[in-house]
C-alpha cells in the first residue's frame, strides 16, 4: 500500500463522513431545505431522453444554473464535483421517497374512505332499507311495489290467516280478512292508507325473498310476484276470547309474553269490518263519538285510577326500604285535610290498614298518606322512566301518555288525586302492561313486537324478529316485593276475579273517574303464573264500573284460555 | 318483448359493469404499453356496450326515437375523442381517457332518463369541456413557467369567488352562479384548479413556516369567502384537498393534524353561527322530524336507495324524478334507485381506481409543483365524490356537491374535464419513474461519468 492509496482512503472516509453528515443534517432540518427550493423542473422529456443515451451529459440534474459546466467537451469530473452531486441525488431521494410515501398514505385514505362508503351502502340495503320502505311518508313508492308484487297473507302464530290476497280471473286484486272484526286494530287494512300489522309489515308484504332468479323469471314474464307471508305472534284462540269477553262494551284488551315482549292479543271495541273498510269509511270517519278505527289498546288515553297505585308503593318502598312495612292508617272511608277531602271506592271502611293491605283493598285514603309523603321529582322521573310523557319505542301506533306532576306546579289537591292514579295522569292500556309486565319480568321491561317472523311464498322462514334486549325499570328485589303486594290483590283484596282453576294471579285493579255522574272506567292489570310470569294482561273497560268487578272477569277469560281450561 | 328486453338489458349492463370495474383495477397494474392499449380497447368497447343497453331501455320505455340519433352523436364523438387524444399525446394514459369517458357518458345517460333536454345541454357543454381537456396538456408541457405565477392564481382565485359573493348574492341568492349573458357559471368549480395551482406553486418555492403559513392564509381565504356565499360544501372540498397538499408537501403529519382540528373547530362555529348548518345537521340525524319541507328531499332521496335494493328496478321504473334536484345533487340516489346496488358500488370502485391512477401519476413525476398539482386536483375529484355519496346516502350531512362527471351542469364538467387535462398533461411530462428509480439512474449516469473511479456501496 503506497501513500497515494492511504491518502485516497483517507480522502474516501473523509467524504463519507461529510454525506453522512448532510443526509443527517438533512434529516433534522426536515423541511426548510432552502438551498433546493430554487429547483425548478427541468423538461422531463429532454432529461428522459437524455438518461436513456450514455453518460456523457455531464450538467447536475439539480443545480439550479449550469456555471460551473464549462461549454465544449467537458473534462472528467473532479471528486470533489462527482460527491456534491451524489449528496444532491441522495438528497432528492430522501425528499422524493418522503413525498412518495405521503401520496400513497393520501392514496390509502381515499381507499379506506370509499371501502366504508361501499360497506356503508350494503349495510344498509341488508338491514335498514326496510326500514324506510315501511314509513309511512313513503306512500309514493309503495304503489309501484304493488304493481309489481301480490301483498303476501298475514298469518297469526298458530297458523290461522288473517289476511290474504284473492285474485280474480280478470286480475282484479281483493284483501280479504277471514276473521272480520276480531282483528281489525290488530291487523288493519291496507286500502285506505295502511294501519296495523298491514301497516307494520308492509314492505314484507309487498317485497319477496324467493330466490332472485325465479323473481327475474317473473319480471321477464311480466307475471306479479308473490308476496312474503307475515307471521305475527298473535294467538288467534287468545284473540277470540278476548273479543267474546269484551262483547257489548267499549275498551282495550292486550296482553303479552313478558319474558319476550310478544303481544299475543290485541283488541279494540267499537270495531268494524275491514273487508268493507272502503264502503264504511265515511260513516268510520265522521262518527266522533264512537272513534271505531282507534286503536285503545295502544293509543286509548285514560285516567290509571287505582292502577297507578303499583308505581306510588314502588316509590314509597324506594324512599323507605327499611321502614314501609311498619306503615299503618285507620281507614274511615274518607281522608281529610283541609278543605279537600278523598273517598274509598263505594264508601267502605277498611279500618286498621298497613301497606299491603290497603293497596290489596285499594284504599284511597291510606295513598293519599302515602303521596303526600314522596318526593315530588322523584316520582316524576320513576314516571318518566316507566314510559310516561314519550311514546313508547315500538313499531305499534302508539300515543303519548302524560305524567306532570313536580315539585314546581304541586297543589295538595294534585298531591293527592295523582297518588291515587287520578288529576292529570292519562295512559294507555299498553303502558300499563309493559309496567305491570316489569314487575313479573324481574324489573326487566321488555320491548313488545308483534310480528314473530317472516315466510317466502314457498313457505321457508327468511327472517325472524328476537326480542331486544329490555330495559331494566327497577332492581329485582323491588319486583319480587311487587309481586307479593300484586298477589295479596288477588288472594285477599279487590282482584279475586281475575283468578281461575289451576293457576294463581297477581295484578291490579282501577276504577278510573273520568267523568262527574259518570261510571267509572274498569281496569285490570295482571300476570300469571304467579310464582313463574309468562302472560301479562291490560284490560280497560270503559264506562263500566269497577275494576275488580269488570275487568278482572275478562282478564280471567284469557288466563283461562291461555292455560286450557276451556 | 319489451319487457324481456328490458329486464336481460338490466342485469347485462351490471354484469358489464362489473367486468368493466374488475378490467380498471387490473389496469392499475399492468405495465406493457402493449397490454394497456389492449385492455383498453376492451374497456371502450364495454361502455359502448353498457350505453347501448342503457339507451336502448330507454328509448323502448319513452318511445322517443330521436334519442338514438342523440346516442350515436356521441358515440362519433367519444370515439373521436378518444382517437385524437391517443393520436396527439403517444403517452396520453388511455385509462383515464376510458374512464372519463364511461363516468361522463354514463351521466348523460342517466340524464336522458330524468330529463332528456337537460341531458342534451349536458352533453353539449361537456363536449366543449372535453375539447378544452385536449388543449390543457400541452399548456402544461411547454409552460414550465406556470409554477412561477402563485400570486396571479391567488388574485384570480380569490376576485371570482369575491365578485361572485358579491353579485351573485344579490342577484341569485345562495345560487352562487355568475351570469355572462346567456350562460351562468359557477366560479367555485373553476377556482378549484387554480386553488391548486396557487398552493401547488407557493409549496414548490419553499416549505419554510413563514411560505406554509402565508399559503395557508390565502387559503382560508378562499374558504372563507365560499363560507360568506353559503356554499359550505365547495369550501370544504377547497379546505380538505388544501390538508393534502400541505401533507404531501410539508411531510409533517402536525399540519394535517391541526387542520383536522380547525375544521371541526370550523364546522362546530359553522353549527353555530349558520342555521342552513344546523337544519342540514337536524335533517342528517331524523329526516321525518320535518318530513314536509326540510327534511323532504333525503327523505325522498332515503326512501329511493331503499327501493332500489341490490339490483335496481330498472331504468325508467322507478321514481327518481320524486327526489327534488335528483339531476345533480342527488343523482346518485337515482342512480341506485334504478341501477341498484351493486351498480352503484361498481361506479364507486371505477373513481377509486380513477383516484388511484391520477395519484399515481404525481408519484411519477420530478418536481414539487406538479406532485402536489397531482396531489390537490386527486384529492379534490375524491372528497366530492365521498361528500356526494356520504351526503344522499344519509351517512354524513348532505353538503350539496355533484357528482363529479356524472351530475348535471356545465361548470362542473368543465372544471373536472380541466382537472383531467393537467393529470393528462402530468402525466405526459412524467418520466414514468418513481423517486427510487430516478436516484438510481441518476447514480448510474454518475457513476459512468466518474469512469467507475468512486465506487461506493
Amino acid at each position: 500500500m503506497n501513500n497515494d492509496d492511504i491518502k485516497r482512503d483517507e480522502i474516501q472516509r473523509q467524504q463519507r463522513k461529510r454525506i453522512g453528515a448532510a443526509v443527517e443534517d438533512y434529516m433534522r432540518e426536515d423541511d426548510d431545505f432552502e438551498d433546493v427550493d430554487t429547483y425548478i423542473a427541468p423538461d422531463p422529456d429532454e432529461v428522459f431522453i437524455k438518461l436513456c443515451e450514455d453518460g456523457s451529459e455531464k450538467k447536475p440534474r439539480l443545480s439550479g444554473g449550469d456555471g460551473h459546466n464549462p461549454p465544449g467537451k467537458p473534462p472528467a469530473p473532479s471528486e470533489e464535483e462527482i460527491n456534491k452531486r451524489r449528496r444532491e441525488i441522495r438528497k432528492e431521494l430522501i425528499k422524493g421517497k418522503k413525498i412518495h410515501r405521503d401520496i400513497m398514505i393520501s392514496t390509502y385514505f381515499f381507499v379506506a374512505l370509499f371501502v366504508g362508503i361501499i360497506a356503508y351502502l350494503c349495510y344498509f340495503t341488508y338491514s335498514k332499507s326496510d326500514e324506510f320502505l315501511a314509513s309511512e311518508y313513503n306512500s309514493k313508492r309503495q304503489s309501484v311495489y304493488a304493481d309489481k308484487y301480490i301483498r303476501g297473507d298475514i298469518k297469526s302464530i298458530d297458523g290461522e290467516i288473517l289476511a290474504t290476497t284473492k285474485t280474480d280471473d280478470d286480475g282484479k286484486e281483493t284483501r280479504v280478512y277471514p276473521f272480520k272484526n276480531v282483528f281489525a286494530h290488530a291487523v288493519g287494512y291496507s286500502t285506505k292508507g295502511n294501519t296495523g300489522i298491514e301497516s307494520i309489515g308492509n314492505s314484507y308484504l309487498l317485497g319477496s325473498h324467493t330466490a332472485l332468479l325465479s323473481q327475474a323469471l317473473s319480471e321477464l314474464k311480466n307475471q306479479k310476484i308473490q308476496g312474503d307471508t307475515v307471521v305475527s305472534t298473535i294467538d288467534s284462540r287468545l284473540q277470540k276470547a278476548a273479543y267474546e269477553a269484551l262483547d257489548g262494551q267499549k275498551g282495550a284488551v292486550i296482553a303479552m309474553e313478558v319474558k319476550t315482549g310478544k303481544v299475543l292479543l290485541m283488541v279494540s271495541r267499537p270495531d268494524f269490518d275491514p273487508n268493507k273498510i272502503n264502503e264504511i269509511w265515511d260513516d268510520m270517519v265522521s262518527d266522533e263519538s264512537n272513534s271505531n278505527l282507534v286503536n285503545r289498546a295502544t293509543q286509548g288515553l285514560y285516567p290509571p285510577g287505582s292502577t297507578f297505585k303499583i308505581l306510588t308503593l314502588l316509590e314509597y318502598i324506594r324512599e323507605n326500604p327499611d321502614s314501609y312495612d311498619s306503615f299503618s292508617y285507620d281507614c274511615d272511608s274518607i281522608y281529610e285535610n283541609g278543605e279537600y277531602s278523598i273517598r274509598c271506592s263505594k264508601q267502605v271502611s277498611h279500618g286498621m290498614q298497613d301497606l299491603k293491605t290497603a293497596f290489596a283493598n285499594s284504599c284511597n285514603g291510606a295513598f293519599a298518606v302515602v303521596g303526600q309523603s314522596l318526593k315530588l321529582d322523584s316520582l316524576y322521573d320513576l314516571c318518566e322512566s316507566m314510559g310516561y310523557n314519550s311514546a313508547i319505542d315500538t313499531q305499534l301506533l302508539v300515543s303519548k301518555t302524560k305524567y306532570s306532576l313536580t315539585k314546581d306546579n304541586a297543589s295538595l289537591w294534585d298531591v293527592l288525586q295523582t297518588s291515587i292514579g287520578q288529576g292529570g295522569t292519562l295512559t294507555t292500556p299498553l303502558l300499563n302492561l309493559l309496567i305491570v309486565s316489569a314487575a313479573a319480568n324481574d324489573g326487566v321491561m321488555q320491548k313488545p313486537y308483534i310480528i314473530d317472523h317472516i315466510e317466502n311464498a314457498n313457505g321457508s322462514t327468511v327472517k325472524t324478529f328476537s326480542p331486544e334486549n329490555g330495559r331494566k325499570v327497577m332492581y329485582a328485589s323491588e319486583a319480587k316485593i311487587l309481586g307479593e303486594y300484586l298477589r295479596a290483590v288477588v288472594t285477599e283484596g279487590t282482584g279475586g276475579n281475575a283468578e281461575g282453576k289451576g293457576y294463581s294471579v297477581a295484578g291490579k285493579t282501577g276504577s278510573a273517574e273520568w267523568s262527574k255522574g259518570q261510571d267509572t272506567h274498569a281496569w285490570f292489570v295482571g300476570y300469571a303464573p304467579f310464582d313463574d310470569p309468562e302472560i301479562a294482561v291490560s284490560v280497560v273497560v270503559e264506562n263500566a264500573g269497577s275494576g275488580g268487578g269488570v275487568a278482572a272477569p275478562i282478564a280471567r277469560a284469557v288466563f283461562d284460555e291461555y292455560f286450557g281450561n276451556n | 318483448m319489451t319487457n324481456v328486453i328490458t329486464e336481460v338489458s338490466k342485469y347485462l349492463m351490471l354484469i358489464i359493469m362489473v367486468i368493466y370495474t374488475f378490467f380498471n383495477f387490473i389496469a392499475i397494474g399492468v405495465r406493457t404499453e402493449k397490454r394497456k392499449k389492449s385492455l383498453c380497447a376492451k374497456q371502450l368497447f364495454m361502455v359502448f356496450l353498457l350505453l347501448t343497453l342503457g339507451y336502448l331501455i330507454i328509448i323502448l320505455r319513452k318511445e322517443d326515437y330521436t334519442i338514438a340519433i342523440f346516442f350515436a352523436v356521441q358515440f362519433v364523438f367519444y370515439l373521436a375523442y378518444y382517437r385524437l387524444f391517443i393520436r396527439f399525446y403517444k403517452r396520453a394514459s388511455r385509462l383515464i381517457i376510458s374512464n372519463s369517458i364511461l363516468l361522463f357518458g354514463f351521466g348523460v345517460m342517466f340524464l336522458t332518463r330524468l330529463d332528456y333536454t337537460r341531458a342534451i345541454t349536458q352533453f353539449s357543454i361537456g363536449a366543449a369541456a372535453f375539447v378544452v381537456s385536449m388543449l390543457i396538456p400541452v399548456i402544461i408541457k411547454k409552460l414550465p413557467v406556470l409554477a412561477k405565477w402563485a400570486w396571479l392564481y391567488a388574485i384570480v382565485g380569490i376576485g371570482l369567488l369575491a365578485v361572485v359573493w358579491r353579485l351573485g348574492s344579490t342577484t341569485y341568492g345562495a345560487q352562487l352562479t355568475l351570469s355572462l349573458g346567456p350562460v351562468a357559471i359557477q366560479p367555485s368549480e373553476l377556482v378549484k384548479i387554480s386553488f391548486v395551482f396557487f398552493s401547488a406553486s407557493m409549496f414548490a418555492k419553499s416549505r419554510s413556516f413563514k411560505q406554509v403559513f402565508l399559503t395557508a392564509i390565502v387559503a382560508a381565504v378562499h374558504v372563507l369567502i365560499l363560507v360568506a356565499s353559503t356554499d359550505l360544501g365547495s369550501g370544504l372540498v377547497y379546505f380538505v384537498s388544501f390538508l393534502f397538499m400541505i401533507f404531501v408537501a410539508t411531510h409533517k403529519p402536525g399540519f394535517f393534524a391541526a387542520g383536522i382540528g380547525a375544521g371541526a373547530a370550523a364546522a362546530v362555529g359553522a353549527y353555530a353561527v349558520f342555521d342552513h348548518v344546523r337544519i342540514r345537521v337536524k335533517m342528517w340525524l331524523d329526516p321525518f322530524s320535518d318530513y314536509e319541507n326540510k327534511g323532504y328531499q333525503l327523505a325522498q332521496s332515503m326512501f329511493a336507495i331503499s327501493s332500489g335494493g341490490w339490483f335496481g328496478l330498472g331504468l325508467c321504473k322507478g321514481y327518481p324524478n320524486s327526489i327534488p334536484l335528483a339531476r345533480n345533487d342527488f343523482i346518485f340516489s337515482a342512480i341506485i334507485e334504478e341501477l341498484g346496488i351493486i351498480f352503484a358500488c361498481c361506479l364507486l370502485l371505477i373513481y377509486l381506481g380513477f383516484l388511484i391512477q391520477l395519484f399515481r401519476v404525481s408519484t411519477r413525476i420530478d418536481g414539487m409543483f406538479y406532485q402536489i398539482i397531482g396531489v390537490g386536483l386527486a384529492s379534490m375529484i375524491g372528497i366530492q365524490v365521498f361528500l356526494h355519496v356520504g351526503g344522499v346516502t344519509r351517512m354524513i350531512p348532505s353538503t350539496g356537491i355533484t357528482l363529479p362527471l356524472v351530475s348535471y351542469g356545465g361548470s362542473s364538467v368543465l372544471s373536472t374535464m380541466i382537472t383531467i387535462g393537467v393529470i393528462q398533461g402530468l402525466n405526459i411530462i412524467s418520466d414514468g419513474m418513481t423517486a427510487k428509480q430516478r436516484a438510481g439512474a441518476q447514480e448510474k449516469e454518475l457513476e459512468a461519468e466518474a469512469g467507475g473511479e468512486l465506487i461506493e456501496q
